[in-house]
C-alpha cells in the first residue's frame, strides 16, 4: 500500500509541472481579448475629451502649427533648429516618410513604385513657399490620400521632421552663395 | 520447497541496477530534449494568423523600418502592434481589393481589432522592456532573428531563462552600435571582441543578473 502511494509522487509532480497559472495569469494586459465588450478588447478607450494632468494642448502654434489663422512660419517656442534637431528629424523622416516621399523628398518612395499615388515633390514652388507649420499640419491631420500620422509620431518629432523637410528643400535648391566660405574652399580643393 | 530464484537471477538483478540507471538517465534526457524541442518552445514554427502578413515582403522587399509599425519600441516596454489604421495607410490604396486583406478592411470598417496570434509570449512573471534594450545597442535581430527573411513570423529563440542570461552575463558578445540596432543584416565592422568591449563601456551597459531584475 505504501509503495503504491510512493508511485503517485512523480505522477503528481509531473502533472503539476504542466500548470501554467503563473505564466498566463488571470488578469488583463494591453491588447488582450475580453468577451465583455463588443469590440473584443479588454482595454477600454479613453473617454472622449480626456486630458492627462498637465497635458492640455493650449498652444495652437505648437499643437496645430498655427499662429492666428495662418500656418506658423517659425518653430514653436522651445525648439531650436540646430544640427542635433535636424539629425533627429532626419532619422524620424527616414522611418515614417521615405516609404512614399523618398529619401530626398521627390515623392518617389518604394511604396509609390508599388502603385501608391505619388505625393508631390517637396521641391515644387507651391510646397517650397509653404510655411513650416503647414508640414506639421499635414502630418497631424493628413492630406489627400495621406493619413494622419499623429498617433505614430509625437509632436516633438513632427516638428523635427518639418524642420528636416525645410533642410531637404534647401539642399535641393542651394546655390554656391549658400555655402560657407570654409566649405567653398574645401569644394574648390576637392576639384584639384 | 523449490528455490524461487535460480542462479541466473543474479545476472538479472545486477543488470536491472545498471538498466534502471540507464532508464532514468534516458528518461531525463528524453524529457529534456522534448522540453527544448520546437514542440514545447515553438522555435521556427510559423504560426497561423488571420492575415498571412509577411515581414519579408514589407521589410526586405519594400524597406520599411521596424518602427514604422512598432512605434513604441524605443519608448516603452512593449514594441507595439500596429492598429489597423497603420495597415490602411497603404492598403486603402494598394492591394485594396485583395481577398487576402479582407480581414484588415473588415476590422477597419467595424473598429474590431484583428486578433493576431502572439508569437513571442513571455511568461507573465518576467519583466521585459524593449526600450532599454534597443537604446543600449541591442539589435532587433539579436533576439528576433532575421525577421526580414521570414515570410510568416516565427520565434527564432527559445526565450528560456538561460537564453536571457547568456546575454546578460556577456552583453559584449551581442552589443552593436546604436545606429545599427534596426539594421537587419548587420555584420560588425571590426572584431566583435574589441568592438563589444568598447561599446559596453561607452553605453555603460551593466551585467544585470540579479533575480529581481526580471522577476520583479
Amino acid at each position: 500500500m505504501r509503495n503504491k502511494a510512493l508511485l503517485l509522487i512523480p505522477a503528481v509532480a509531473a502533472l503539476t509541472a504542466c500548470r501554467q497559472d503563473m505564466h498566463d495569469q488571470p488578469k488583463f494586459k494591453g491588447l488582450q481579448v475580453s468577451g465583455l465588450w463588443t469590440n473584443g478588447q479588454a482595454v477600454r478607450p479613453l473617454v472622449e475629451g480626456t486630458i492627462a494632468r498637465g497635458r492640455l494642448r493650449q498652444d495652437p502654434h505648437k499643437f496645430a502649427g498655427k499662429t492666428g489663422d495662418v500656418f506658423a512660419a517659425t518653430l514653436p517656442a522651445g525648439y531650436k533648429a540646430d544640427k542635433a534637431f535636424l539629425l533627429h528629424g532626419q532619422r524620424r523622416y527616414n522611418i515614417y516618410c521615405t516609404p512614399c516621399h523618398g529619401m530626398a523628398g521627390y515623392g518617389d518612395g518604394m511604396v509609390v513604385s508599388r502603385g501608391f499615388k505619388a505625393p508631390p515633390s517637396y521641391h515644387i514652388d507651391r510646397l517650397r513657399n509653404q510655411p513650416v507649420g503647414y508640414f506639421f499640419d499635414v502630418m497631424t491631420n493628413g492630406y489627400g490620400v495621406m493619413v494622419s500620422y499623429a498617433s505614430r509620431i509625437p509632436v516633438d518629432d513632427r516638428w523635427a521632421i518639418a524642420a528636416y523637410i525645410r533642410a531637404l528643400q534647401l539642399s535641393q535648391n542651394a546655390t554656391l552663395a549658400d555655402v560657407s566660405e570654409a566649405d567653398r574652399a574645401k569644394m574648390a580643393g576637392g576639384r584639384n | 520447497m523449490a528455490q524461487i530464484f535460480r542462479p541466473s537471477a543474479n545476472l538479472l538483478a545486477k543488470s536491472s541496477i545498471v538498466g534502471g540507471a540507464i532508464l532514468v538517465a534516458a528518461l531525463g534526457f528524453g524529457l529534456d530534449t522534448l522540453f527544448r524541442s520546437p514542440y514545447n518552445t515553438n522555435v521556427r514554427v510559423a504560426r497561423d494568423q488571420p492575415v498571412p502578413f509577411s515581414h519579408k515582403h514589407h521589410v526586405a522587399g519594400i524597406g520599411i523600418d521596424c518602427r514604422y509599425c512598432h512605434t513604441s519600441v524605443e519608448k516603452a516596454a512593449f514594441a507595439g502592434i500596429p492598429p489597423t489604421e497603420t495597415c490602411m495607410s497603404c492598403h486603402s490604396q494598394i492591394w485594396s481589393d485583395a481577398p487576402m486583406l479582407e480581414p484588415v478592411r473588415e476590422s477597419f470598417r467595424s473598429g474590431k481589432p484583428l486578433q493576431w496570434t502572439r508569437v513571442h509570449d513571455l511568461p507573465q512573471f518576467v519583466y521585459f522592456n524593449h526600450s532599454i534594450h534597443v537604446t543600449k545597442g541591442m539589435g532587433c535581430a539579436v533576439c528576433h532573428g532575421r525577421v526580414d527573411q521570414m515570410p510568416l513570423m516565427y520565434q527564432e529563440n527559445t526565450l528560456f531563462m538561460e537564453w536571457c542570461l547568456d546575454c546578460h552575463r556577456q552583453p559584449e558578445k551581442y552589443i552593436r552600435p546604436k545606429d545599427k540596432v534596426f539594421e537587419m543584416g548587420y555584420k560588425p565592422a571590426e572584431d566583435q571582441s574589441v568592438l563589444g568591449a568598447r561599446l559596453v563601456q561607452e553605453y555603460k551597459v551593466r551585467k544585470l543578473t540579479d533575480c529581481a531584475v526580471c522577476h520583479r
